[in-house]
């Protein structure tokens, strides 16, 4: 995005923010269910690029700590304690989860990690499904209450979409902080060259540790507010498609850019509703496109814009160059 | 004991055809470097086909054959054509994804055309029990086992005894030197998807039968060969071979004496152990690659 002239960014990121605040003060219940969901998505879809865009770790556990999170908060909330302090918990316990899947990372990359991820995140399935004593097994758990924010009760579906909002804006500021401190850029290092990040005094292994952990504790933020998203949970929303889907979210979107998961998770949520006009083809229709999109940008969608940008800096300089060449040629 | 006997057996036919997918997973893996999330999908199709074949009023064998050859040309020749081979010098991960959507096309595809319903499907093999050392043992079991065994000693026999199979091989070692040493590495990767797109088929055949014909069945029979082909060893054969038997055995004995709700658990677990003590798999060599 950095052909932009500043102002310019400033500008398009105000209207975006303020479009996102009020077209939806006159949508029905479903819409803003679903734009609630993008947000909470994208909260957990930020995680990942996190540990697989910027610090160069797959994972494919994403959809777990999505799943502890929603459970910490089901269970806390449904027992009396307030949403943020179930959201403290969620944090906690997905960050510490995180950190303890972080390890085979230190002995395994690529594929491998991912594989290992994959079975743990079928393996948090299964204990959701058969804890029941604690997860309410196949029946889940129902009349998740929402919270009181301000003194205003966040039942209806728009005060809540501003809950889900709100801490989209606060889980992306504090990112942009992250990915602009050293630990961002140690991050970086790991994934460009991890054998150079070690020899320049980077902690390769904690740092790969820290990569999980924060990325998991964004997931359990996003579980945390699905709950009572949805006042219902069962495991069945968080089995293995769903950490297959925010990768997917995170690829599509983008790795490794900043905005990459607002437009993954965008592709992921949305599309398919507005294909539903197409009724049954409506997922063959979006799988074609997901093929399709990756086809022709294996980087994803900021990798077209990315391209684009840089052939226009490209021309801009050879044309600069020829300028000057000429004024030389004509000095002589 | 008889009951471990025969858990055995229902185990190593499970595990024989997981071993037809994982050996078909692998193969891509080796020469193109393609993960398959759709491989799941890719064994639940062809019983589609041929259940399609059968319906405008093909007779059985017909109608596996043009199932097999169906599945060769889309999940053989169209797969890599317009999906593998765009996408091939990105890297892992795209390629990775967009087999994941796939995977979702391919399912949704087959909810849409043919049936939502899980459909009975004709047995291969016949039907009943006859009586080994005085179990009685489902002749259905061992005619897979029989038969997947055979499959995968064919192509073991085509890799190391054949010409095409060394061409084959050193194209996945070292395409570079093969190319130089006139090895047409293109033809030799297109064979592959060829043989995976067979192998998919075949196992389509014989497990079908058991499970019946379900749009969502890919999801576990993926799952399952996916392990069996990282414990066995992602860079070899045999390895794909001994893992799947492997994880038929563990999945049916997990069942019986672990629990039925953590069954799923234990090829999982197993599948972490392997990884993190051994992560060039059972059987697998570390550095160097071989088909």
């Amino acid at each position: 995005m950095s052909g932009f002239a500043k102002p310019l960014k400033i500008a398009l990121g105000l209207i975006v923010i303020a479009g996102l605040i009020v077209i939806p003060m006159n949508f029905n219940r479903y819409g803003l269910f679903i734009l609630s969901q993008w947000a909470v998505m994208t909260i957990a879809a930020m995680g990942l690029n996190l540990t697989l865009g910027y610090a160069g770790q797959v994972s494919l556990a994403q959809g777990a700590f999505v799943g502890i999170g929603a459970y910490a908060s089901a269970i806390m909330t449904t027992h009396g304690w307030p949403l943020p302090a179930a959201i403290v918990v969620a944090i906690v316990l997905a960050f510490a989860v995180g950190w303890v899947l972080g390890y085979p990372a230190l002995r395994v990359q690529h594929h491998y990690l991912a594989f290992v991820t994959l079975a743990f995140s079928t393996l948090a399935f299964l204990v959701f499904r058969n804890e029941s004593w604690l997860t309410g097994g196949i029946y889940g758990i129902s009349n998740i209450p929402r919270p009181h924010v301000f003194g205003i009760a966040t039942n209806k579906p728009l005060p809540f979409y501003y809950v889900c909002l709100g801490s989209l804006a606060i889980v992306s500021v504090a990112v942009w902080w992250l990915i602009r401190s050293p630990w961002g850029r140690a991050f970086m290092a790991l994934r460009e060259n991890p054998l150079r990040a070690q020899s320049l005094g980077i902690d390769t292994r904690r740092y790969t540790l820290m990569a999980f952990a924060i990325g998991s504790a964004l997931g359990g933020v996003a579980g945390a507010l699905y709950a009572p998203l949805t006042q219902y949970i069962d495991p069945v929303p968080f089995n293995l498609s769903l950490s297959l889907d925010l990768l997917m979210m995170v690829i599509v979107g983008g790795a490794g850019f900043y905005f990459g998961p607002f437009l993954g998770a965008m592709i992921a949520v949305l599309l398919p509703e507005w294909l539903r006009f197409t009724e049954g083809y409506y997922l063959m229709l979006y799988a074609i496109a997901v093929m399709g999109l990756l086809i022709w940008s294996p980087t994803g969608i900021l990798g077209i814009l990315d391209r684009y940008m840089a052939a226009r800096r490209t021309k801009a300089a050879s044309a600069l160059r020829a300028v000057a060449k000429s004024r030389l040629e004509t000095a002589q | 004991m008889s009951n471990l006997f025969d858990l055995l057996v229902a185990g190593l036919a499970t595990g024989a055809i997981y071993a037809l997918v994982a050996v078909g997973f692998t193969l891509l893996w080796q020469t193109s470097q393609t993960i398959n999330f759709a491989q799941g999908e890719f064994v639940m199709l062809p019983a589609f086909l041929m259940l399609a074949a059968m319906h405008v009023g093909a007779p059985f064998w017909l109608a596996i054959i043009l199932g097999i050859l169906l599945s060769m040309l889309l999940l053989g020749l169209a797969f890599k054509m317009l999906l593998v081979d765009p996408m091939m010098r990105h890297g892992v991960l795209p390629l990775a994804i967009a087999t994941m959507a796939l995977a979702i096309g391919i399912k949704e595809a087959v909810k849409q055309f043919f049936s939502a319903e899980a459909s009975p499907f004709p047995s291969i093999v016949p039907t009943g029990d006859i009586s080994i050392l005085g179990h009685a043992v489902s002749l259905q079991s061992i005619g897979v086992l029989v038969l997947a065994i055979l499959a995968v000693f064919g192509l073991t026999a085509l890799l190391n005894r054949t010409s095409l199979g060394h061409q084959m091989q050193a194209a996945a070692q070292n395409p570079t030197v093969a190319r130089i040493i006139g090895v047409p590495v293109e033809r030799m990767i297109l064979l592959t998807f060829l043989i995976n797109a067979f192998l998919v088929a075949l196992a389509s055949l014989l497990i079908t039968p058991i499970y019946l014909a379900k749009f969502s069945s890919g999801e576990v029979l993926g799952q399952a060969a996916f392990i069996a082909a990282i414990v066995g060893g992602f860079n070899q054969v045999r390895g794909a071979i001994a893992g799947g038997l492997l994880i038929g055995v563990l999945d049916n004995l997990a069942a019986a004496y672990v629990s039925t709700q953590y069954r799923a658990a234990v090829p999982m677990i197993f599948l972490i152990v392997v990884i993190l003590f051994r992560p060039q798999g059972l059987l697998g060599r570390a550095e160097e690659r071989t088909v």
